[in-house]
């Protein structure tokens, strides 16, 4: 319970409940999508009603990474690119916890993305949740494998010559058994996929595609924050189901948005059981988090 | 709410209003809220917060109908409705 103490003891918002309001105002610029996806993601967890006791929220290093220090719930910032990692070691130990993890682009996909794939191959059962927005923001707007073909960053000042990365293809292909992308400004959509990452058992990716004016925009014609929220949602098309190869961002034609996979496959935590059955016998009845509370109480 | 021809039920259905609140020294004044909302009940002040920045304001005699889209989409956590039943 600690990080849900040291708060404004008067709520201000309705989001106050899930904020530790004593940092707010945070230190995301003006008009940047990180925060319009962190209030989705409260939203989610709102909605969700799992007791805000087994929610664990963790994230790496990037601007995108302060999310785990601004939710009033258990909460850890890992070192860069290893959020998934840390993650993995506290569902492991407490599978009866909903783990989410909130990335960037270049924390999940470039320094963390070898987690990434092994996550979503060993189907280790995370929210994972990722803001793109095209490029590493806190360190001054550097290439990312996101960035799309032609874009200026402060690494590629005539515009990359690289092929991005399609994160949800990528998701797929390893064996996510959830995966779906929508832009910031689909906001009610985001909150509902969260909700729904949340909801399944084994590794699940929602990917946000949200402006970063300061870093990003202001190097592509689109300063205000404004500029790239209408960017991406009049390109966005809606391809529900469509195989996620065939969902691509084209920032010249289209951004294909939707939930392209949704699946059902053995957790590692499933396999892992099967396979030790014999050693192990029964799997220990995992009781919920909140229940064992209950009883501690009843027994102090 | 104006209406191109009086909907049949008017006098049945019952139209959410809601009462739209800013958190001034929360807002960062990217305009979001003021571009989105469907009402047009937003607008820029000519006022500065604390921190130097304009913040959103209610235009007089629009009316807000509490579907709290300025809520979910502001990054800052600094504008919220709750509902008034037409009250107000
Ligand atoms: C081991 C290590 N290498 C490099 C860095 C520098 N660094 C900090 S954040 C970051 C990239 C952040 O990009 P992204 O994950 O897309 O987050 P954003 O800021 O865009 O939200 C880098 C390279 C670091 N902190 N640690
Ligand atoms: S640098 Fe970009 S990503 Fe970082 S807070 Fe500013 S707008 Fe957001
Ligand atoms: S969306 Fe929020 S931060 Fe932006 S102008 Fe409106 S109230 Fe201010
Ligand atoms: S609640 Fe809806 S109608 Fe009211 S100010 Fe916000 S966006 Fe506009
Ligand atoms: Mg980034």
């Amino acid at each position: 319970m600690s990080a849900r103490q040291n708060r404004d003891p008067e709520p201000l918002h309705p989001h106050d409940e899930l904020l530790r309001t004593d940092r707010i105002p945070h230190i995301w610029c003006s008009g940047c999508g990180i925060g319009i996806v962190f209030g989705a993601l409260m939203s989610a967890i709102k909605k969700s009603d799992i007791p805000l006791d087994d929610i664990a929220v963790v994230s790496g290093i990037g601007c995108t990474g302060r999310m785990a220090g601004y939710i009033a719930l258990d909460s850890f910032h890992t070192t860069h690119g290893r959020a998934i990692p840390f993650a993995t070691g506290l569902k492991l130990a407490r599978p009866q916890g909903n783990v989410i993890v909130a990335s960037g682009d270049g924390d999940l996909l470039a320094i963390g993305g070898n987690h990434f794939i092994h996550a979503a191959r060993r189907n280790i059962d995370l929210t994972v949740v990722c803001v793109n927005n095209f490029n590493y923001g806190m360190t001054g707007g550097q290439l990312a494998p996101s960035t799309p073909f032609g874009a200026k960053t402060t690494t590629t000042p005539q515009g990359s010559p690289d092929e991005p990365f399609n994160f949800c293809s990528l998701a797929a292909a390893c064996g996510a058994v959830y995966v779906a992308r929508w832009t910031a400004l689909h906001i009610r959509r985001v909150t509902t996929a969260i909700g729904e990452a949340m909801n399944k058992k084994g590794f699940s990716f929602v990917e946000i595609l949200a402006p970063c004016p300061t870093a990003f925009g202001r190097r592509n014609k689109m300063r205000r924050a404004l500029d790239l929220l209408n960017f991406y949602y009049d390109r966005s098309v809606v391809k529900h189901g469509v195989h996620p190869d065939e969902a691509s961002l084209d920032f010249n034609q289209r951004l294909v948005v939707g939930k392209f996979v949704d699946r059902e496959r053995p957790t590692y935590l499933d396999s892992y059981h099967m396979v030790h059955q014999r050693e192990i016998g029964d799997w220990p009845t995992i009781e919920h988090y909140s229940t064992m509370l209950a009883k501690e109480k009843t027994e102090a | 709410m104006k209406y191109w021809r009086k909907p049949l039920d008017l006098g049945t259905i019952e139209v959410t209003r809601g009462i739209v609140r800013v958190i001034e020294g929360r807002c960062k004044g990217c305009e979001i809220c003021v571009n989105f909302c469907s009402r047009g009940v937003l607008r820029m002040s000519d006022k500065f917060n604390r921190k130097g920045y304009h913040f959103p304001e209610t235009i007089p005699g629009r009316e807000c109908v509490n579907c709290r889209f300025c809520e979910a989409i502001c990054p800052e956590f600094a504008i919220y409705s709750v509902e008034t039943n037409g009250l107000a």
